[in-house]
């Protein structure tokens, strides 16, 4: 199996080929080679095990964004039944770059909504790159206010570039479509569970990011501006991405530190394309743990304990 | 300081000392038409060119304090100062950045609030400090702005925001977006308690600080030939690869697109938002002295 190897796999990428000669030349030798081939198995789990436990910023970047890693559509065919997908925001147009609808989590109706990259060429056009336009936005707002119509709990998956920045995107007001699905989102009554997937892209990302939790998956980043952006403003220097992804503290794990997400959700080994199925199953297990918390909590509580998450955010701590 | 500099007593240096806000020297030139303008009536006309109307810019202290009726003026959350969150470091450390800035302009963050009156009506105004990191907005500046939100809340007032900004202050990474989603959250509950909320755009207003408290406003005003947008121009042209048209993302398209109910000349916004919050709040304006000689009568040709 294939998983489109990173510069920095190349090592276990080279030791996969050299298994794959031996079996080849196992089946018209007499030499016992499957001996080998275990040795060199075992090697291939220590030495992805090593790689993966020193990941640099960039390097999580690269996986953040891996062409293989699973999209929002993804974990919505493996985690929840009876979806119906709703589109449109009635005004405009539809908006492919947000997927939405309503289905059942572990049982129970929700709305869930996700930013949607694509795969190939022809889709990844007609998604706009996962990129957002208000178009988007607004549709997802309806949606969730639908969802606070019905009491339906929202899922959000995050994991866009960022919002795009066009010519129509700005004048249909795309500054006022983000601002105010943060406006709405922070005072709405339902619970809200967010998840970065892969790319938490400024306030593309946000604009579906206000809610009651935010988990973010092992090798996802959010950040304020993308790595590029930032290396070019402040370094003025497209070679200065890495350093910039370092400053900025993009990965979950340093978001974690400062205390910007509620809990990281590992990845299987060699990261969440290597195994769709399984990262599906540990997210689907944490949100049916979270949304079994979250729904039992009298609504008052809640938007409560939602506006001090926002509230406390960068308070002078200590000074 | 260079050698020969040195060789001088500081009383007679050639440095110019800045005032805030205030251009050096007391004649100084319109960025726009090129008109040499007289100080002290470039001050009393909001730093806008009696000439051509240009709007330069204006400190965020000088603004508040002749926005507001001179008396009862109160700063809030003054004592808010930015933090290094992350230890941000890119060819300049960002402490360093945050202390040249404070020393540029006198302030301690790009972000005042103050509580006053506006024609009689008990207010909470806030404006952006755009000589400070771009009036970017970190983590201090987000506070300032919802402390100032929650106390026109505890006093049951209207909200009125300046915005100048270029978004979100990188430098502290993540923390910065989140006051996107701070400043909204808070303007909710303003909402909610049905108190006014009015915006005003100034140039340029663009990113994180554009597509959070600057759009949000019930009346949503701008400055002539504001540059607004989420995306700066350079941006976009880099993506679609197609000029952007004349008058793209400024206050006259805005308008013309929907985006902002109107545009109001700055020496007029007194007037005009004590009205608008007068209907609002069903309270009486009342004119001061200060609103009737001064401003643009007194300064048109």
């Amino acid at each position: 199996m294939s998983f489109d190897y990173l510069d920095f796999e190349r090592p276990i990428a080279e030791l996969q080929q050299k298994i794959e000669e031996l079996r080849r030349m196992g089946t018209d030798s007499e030499i016992n080679i499957s001996e080998e081939i275990t040795r060199l198995e075992k090697k291939i789990i220590e030495l992805t095990v090593a790689i993966f436990s020193n990941l640099n910023a960039s390097q999580v970047v690269q996986l953040a964004r891996h062409p293989k890693r699973p999209y929002t559509q993804d974990y919505i065919d493996r985690i929840f039944t009876d979806f119906v997908e709703l589109k449109g925001d009635r005004s405009v147009s539809e908006g492919p770059a947000i997927v939405a609808g309503m289905a059942r989590l572990d049982g129970i109706p929700v709305m869930v909504l996700g930013h949607q990259k694509g795969r190939k060429t022809k889709e990844k056009l007609y998604r706009n790159f996962g990129m957002p336009r208000p178009e988007e936005y607004r549709k997802a707002l309806r949606i969730m206010k639908m969802a606070e119509k019905f009491g339906m709990p929202i899922i959000t998956f995050i994991d866009t570039p960022g919002a795009y920045p066009g010519i129509g995107a700005e004048k249909h007001n795309q500054s006022e479509a983000i601002a105010r699905n943060l406006f709405e989102m922070s005072n709405m009554r339902t619970p809200i569970i967010c998840t970065v997937i892969g790319e938490g892209g400024s306030g593309g990302a946000l604009a579906l990011a206000v809610g009651d939790r935010l988990f973010m998956l092992e090798h996802s980043i959010y950040s304020t501006i993308s790595p590029e952006g930032c290396a070019s403003i402040l370094w003025r220097s497209q070679d200065k991405t890495k350093e910039a992804a370092e400053a900025m503290r993009v990965t979950a794990t340093d978001l974690r530190e400062l205390g910007l997400n509620d809990k990281i959700i590992d990845e299987p080994l060699g990261g969440a394309h290597r195994d769709h199925d399984e990262i599906a199953r540990r997210v689907k297990e944490v949100l049916v743990d979270t949304l079994n918390v979250l729904k039992n909590e009298p609504m008052e509580q809640l938007l409560e304990a939602r506006y001090q998450r926002l509230r406390q955010y960068g308070q002078n701590q200590n000074s | 300081m260079s050698w020969f500099k040195k060789l001088f007593p500081s009383k007679v240096s050639t440095e110019q000392s800045s005032k805030k806000g205030v251009p050096e020297g007391l004649w100084s030139q319109c960025d726009k038409c090129s008109a040499i303008l007289y100080g002290p009536e470039l001050q009393r006309s909001l730093y806008v060119c009696p000439k051509c109307n240009h709007h330069m810019r204006i400190g965020a202290r000088e603004r508040l304090t002749r926005f507001l009726d001179k008396h009862g003026q109160v700063e809030i959350a003054s004592d808010v100062e930015p933090i290094d969150h992350l230890k941000f470091r890119d060819s300049k450390k960002y402490k360093d950045r945050i202390a040249a800035a404070q020393k540029k302009t006198g302030e301690k963050e790009g972000m005042i609030v103050f509580r006053g009156k506006l024609c009689g009506i008990p207010i909470v105004a806030s404006s952006f400090d755009f000589s400070f990191v771009g009036g970017s907005m970190g983590t201090a500046v987000g506070e300032r702005f919802v402390r100032g939100v929650e106390s026109a809340m505890e006093q049951g007032v209207p909200f009125v925001s300046f915005a100048q900004s270029g978004g979100a202050r990188m430098q502290e990474g993540l923390f910065s977006l989140m006051q996107m989603s701070k400043t909204s959250g808070a303007l909710a509950r303003l909402a909610k308690a049905n108190l006014p909320y009015i915006s005003v755009l100034v140039h340029p207003t663009t990113g994180g600080v554009s597509a959070s408290l600057a759009t949000l406003g019930d009346v949503v005003i701008a400055e002539p030939n504001a540059l607004i947008g989420f995306a700066g121009p350079r941006v976009i042209e880099q993506t679609v690869r197609e000029t952007l048209p004349e008058g793209f993302q400024r206050s006259e398209f805005l308008l013309e697109h929907g985006a902002i109910d109107m545009i109001v000349d700055r020496r007029d916004q007194r007037e005009k938002i004590a009205n608008i919050l007068s209907l609002l709040t069903n309270k009486e304006v009342i004119l001061s002295g200060e609103d009737i000689k001064s401003g643009k009568d007194e300064s048109a040709e």
